[in-house]
């Protein structure tokens, strides 16, 4: 039995990952990428604990952050697409819309 | 032996993680993030959550991560790019709160598994799944659908050439 504090590190892991991603790319579409590791990371501790307290409520909770993830794909994806339109570029640094 | 497949599925896990990352070519990028993608299924698979590990595939891998490679392929960036400046404030702070993890998770409070398992369910996964999402959380999955509609008409909107021409 593996205890659930490996599949705590092991989320916590690919959560910094996906953090870290954010903060050092450049490239708006990793970005989005790296959200997508970042709720991976909790899906991962949402089975780990459904698992461990024998309570299907963390499975369920998993398909609702599959449909945010799929909703923040589906806008995100659309809005860089409208930016590249615009600016011919997608990255992060030239998008200073709101800052003069 | 569920040691041996969860240090395989954890290392790739990581590894192809930290790879989204630290590639170039976000192509590379999505590719390795569908390795992931299915590894956490296998991770799934051992945690006796058959039916979450055939949507994580199929929705992840198959709607999402498709998404990712027609916008890359077609807005068809191909410029090599630095790193942000503010990178190593944030590996520092990535450093800092790995740490602050792993101390964190190896206090002896959390190092027990928990005692006395009640008796698994007899029905399927997939049975009492469903059951529990069409009874107890009935009215989140509504919402659910909601948030998916506004979702699917913003994108048409947003993703549009001009709107007046319609």
């Amino acid at each position: 039995m593996i205890p659930v504090s490996y599949y705590l590190v092991l989320s916590a892991i690919v959560f910094l990952t996906g953090l870290v991603g954010v903060l050092v790319r450049r490239n708006i579409i990793v970005i989005l990428l790296s959200v997508e590791l970042m709720l991976n990371a909790t899906n991962i501790n949402f089975v780990a604990f459904s698992h461990y307290f024998n309570n299907v409520a963390g499975q369920v909770f998993v398909f609702f952050t599959l449909t945010v993830a799929a909703a923040e794909v589906a806008v995100g994806l659309a809005i860089i697409i409208a930016l590249y339109r615009s600016k011919s570029s997608i990255n992060v640094d030239e998008f200073q819309l709101l800052k003069w | 032996m569920s040691h041996l497949f969860f240090l395989y599925f954890a290392g790739v896990i990581v590894a192809t993680s930290i790879l989204v990352v630290a590639l170039r070519n976000p192509v590379y990028s999505a590719l390795s993030l569908l390795i992931m993608f299915f590894h956490v299924a296998g991770l799934y698979v051992t945690l006796h959550a058959e039916f979450l590990a055939a949507v994580q595939i199929i929705v992840y891998a198959g709607a999402i991560l498709v998404l990712y490679l027609f916008v890359v392929m077609l807005l068809n960036v191909k410029r090599d790019e630095r790193y942000h400046v503010q990178a190593p404030a944030a590996a520092f702070l990535g450093l800092v709160l790995l740490t602050e993890v792993v101390l964190l998770v190896s206090q002896r409070a959390y190092q027990t598994a928990p005692a006395g398992l009640p008796a698994a369910d007899q029905a399927g996964n997939t049975e009492t799944i469903g059951e529990v999402l069409y009874s107890t959380y009935l009215f989140p999955f509504e919402v659910a659908s909601l948030i998916l509609l506004v979702a699917m008409i913003g994108a048409i909107i947003l993703a549009k050439k001009n709107i007046d021409e319609c």
